[in-house]
């Protein structure tokens, strides 16, 4: 079952004829054909040599082909546009991996969505995975097997780094998500481990989070109230300068808040064990 | 990015904010002309994008044009925190009766631009913060309605500003909230807004301000973009930028070289783990490819403090032996005379390790092991 996307998701792609969506596009399919379709404004009507139908818009692409998921590569000014497009024609999940989107048009866009019943992910995410059925975004998935643990992360490669010493542990994944590295975005760390403690095929949680304001915190709260399966952290930033932005546009502490001590003794204090590098995050588990 | 307190007050008054009629000069005598000018007393200011420079003396008033000369002089040839003061503002003395704080920023957790604003003004808002919360009114605001007259009239209230000065404020509140937007801000400050007696009346004036920009946005400000003060950031922050690498000078002297941003943050972390002092975060993005690659280096390598250089590389969809090529590549370019050690993982990794060895990195199985060897040259090297 695995959480957000499967076998059955009906997956778009905005901005498929662009050079990255092109890439990730043929990566996708060639490991789970989920994409129904793509959306690239002025060429609808085209078909792409690996055979998927090209629409000019996101709601036509819903009426032909039924598609329930969306993930954009389209440039980061017109990437706004392309999540509101998404969820006006009705796409419940939408994935944008594009960074670089201003802060003002996230918090416009995020509650825009929010009266459309649509789930975002990201942006500035590697988007989904869930190892055998569906791949979502930029995540390299041979270093994925199918397996009990749930993640969940604010970064990309730190994610792949723990997903690929859970491999090499023998530990297989039921869905790792990257909810990206932006201050404002879609689905928190909250949602998400929900989302995994109703999940019967979840058996452990790893969550990977970083300086910066405080979802991990809250998180952490929420876990030590409802969560009984095992819950591994690891928060990374401990050795970062205040003040200073640390690649991500969300990984900043701020007047004194969002230092990684601070979400380490959170999580520790909701009996969270946290790992020092991202590699212990195996034998924790056990 | 950051403006500078003159350049923000000119984006206020452009919302309507009452703002004090400065002058900005670069040398003394043009302080003495701008004090003439705007008439005795006056504050000169120092023009730098840190806080505390009242506590560093880089604000003075002058009750005569000789100390206004002496004092622009004095403050032009100063530093603070590591910052040349090249400009000053001299604005006319203001006769301040009580001070508040007005700003607006980004709440991530409510999703929201937030104004904040508090009696206690004129002093550090992140003590007040932590010392006096109660003494903060928190209003967010609506991303497609502003905030409208009633919301501002509620925080004049809960402030306890008088009555008299209501409607100055709303209109300072909601001018606020509108240049957060219109420069797409992430922090907008007046700290002071201060009650000032004019000619025997009072008002409300910002003897101070402050803004915070969107890096993401300025690609739609291009008239903010430029504006960039340089000593905002080190040269190698500078070069970095325009090389599109996301960089951070720090003062260590083991120079890093991660592909992604967690694992810059997480390779720095597992360097002071072990003892070892990290020279920069620096993220050449998940491809790692050959010119970044090399762009990096250059960087890191014009940094007389490092003594090592770490490579942590997670090979993904970029395999890890074609992102070995591109730093074997980057190397034989650049011929760097320190030593490097290089951990790379993920797809092809075999393959990778082969190709680094061939090129006599000192290659590790670990990230901590990396660290331990870097951590061990640099040592060797001091």
């Amino acid at each position: 079952m695995a959480i957000l996307a499967d076998r059955n998701t009906r997956l778009i792609v905005q901005g498929i004829t662009g050079r990255e969506g092109d890439f990730h596009t043929r990566q996708m399919q060639a490991y789970a054909p989920i994409v129904v379709g793509g959306v690239t404004p002025g060429k609808g009507g085209m078909i792409t040599d690996y055979g998927v139908p090209v629409f000019d818009t996101v709601g036509q692409a819903v009426r032909e082909v039924g598609a329930n998921a969306s993930v954009i590569f389209v440039p980061a000014r017109f990437a706004p546009d392309a999540i509101m497009e998404a969820a006006d024609a009705g796409i419940k999940l939408i994935v944008c991996i594009t960074e670089g989107i201003p802060v003002l048009d996230m918090i416009r866009v995020r509650a825009y969505l929010d009266t459309k019943g649509a789930m975002l992910l990201g942006p500035n995410c590697p988007g989904l995975l869930t190892p055998g059925q569906a791949k979502i975004g930029i995540i390299p998935a041979n270093i994925a097997v199918p397996g009990p643990v749930g993640i969940v992360s604010r970064s990309g490669t730190l994610t792949y780094e723990a997903v690929y010493a859970l491999t090499q542990a023998g530990l297989g994944q039921s869905t790792i998500v990257g909810i990206g590295g932006d201050p404002v975005h879609g689905l928190d760390f909250l949602d998400v481990i929900r989302m995994f403690n109703d999940d019967p095929e979840t058996e452990a949680i790893v969550m990977i989070g970083e300086i910066g304001g405080n979802e991990e915190e809250r998180a952490a709260a929420w876990i030590k109230a409802h969560v009984k399966k095992p819950v591994v952290g690891f928060i990374a930033g401990r050795a970062a300068p205040e003040g200073r932005r640390m690649g991500h546009a969300g990984a900043i502490i701020e007047g004194g808040s969002g230092s990684a001590q601070a979400k380490i003794e959170a999580l520790r204090a909701a009996g969270i064990r946290v790992a020092e590098l991202p590699t212990d995050i195996p034998a924790l588990l056990r | 990015m950051k403006l500078h307190e003159y350049q923000s007050k000119q984006r206020f008054a452009h919302h309507g904010i009452p703002v004090p009629q400065g002058i900005v000069v670069e040398n003394a005598a043009a302080a003495r002309e701008a004090a003439r000018e705007l008439g005795l007393p006056v504050v000169i200011k120092a023009q730098v994008l840190v806080g505390g420079r009242g506590k560093a003396g880089g604000v003075k008033v002058a009750r005569t044009l000789d100390e206004a000369e002496a004092y622009a002089d004095q403050i032009l040839s100063m530093t603070i925190k590591g910052l040349p003061v090249r400009r000053v503002l001299v604005d006319p003395a203001a006769d301040i009766r009580s001070e508040i704080y007005l700003g607006a920023v980004i709440d991530r957790a409510l999703r929201r631009v937030v104004l904040m604003a508090s009696s206690a003004g004129g002093v550090d808002i992140e003590e007040v913060a932590a010392k006096t919360p109660e003494k903060i009114v928190r209003v967010p605001v609506d991303p497609f309605i502003g905030l409208p007259e009633y919301l501002a009239r509620d925080v004049a209230v809960a402030i306890g500003l008088p009555r008299e000065h209501w409607g100055e404020f709303i209109k300072i509140a909601r001018g606020l909230v509108e240049a957060f937007h219109a420069n797409d801000a992430s922090l907008a400050e007046i700290n002071p807004l201060a009650i000032v007696n004019t000619e025997g009346h009072q008002r409300l004036l910002a003897l101070d301000g402050k803004m915070v920009i969107d890096d993401n946005a300025l690609f739609r400000h291009p008239d903010l973009a430029a504006l960039r003060d340089p000593d905002e950031e080190s040269e190698a922050e500078r070069k970095a930028r325009a090389a599109d690498l996301n960089f951070v000078s720090l003062d260590g002297d083991i120079g890093c070289l991660v592909n992604g941003a967690g694992l810059a943050m997480a390779t720095l972390d597992i360097i002071q783990h072990f003892g070892g002092r990290p020279a920069n975060f620096l993220d050449v993005a998940g491809g790692a490819k050959a010119d970044k690659v090399a762009a990096a280096l250059r960087i890191l390598l014009a940094d007389p403090k490092v003594k090592v250089v770490l490579f942590n590389i997670f090979g993904g969809i970029t395999r890890c032996d074609e992102v070995a090529r591109g730093i074997v590549q980057a190397i034989e370019e650049i011929k760097p005379k320190v030593p490097m050690v290089a951990r790379i993982t993920g797809t092809n990794k075999e393959e990778g390790d082969r190709i680094l060895a061939s090129a006599n990195l000192i290659t590790a199985e670990s990230a901590a092991e990396a660290a331990q060897k870097a951590i061990a040259l640099a040592r060797a090297a001091a």
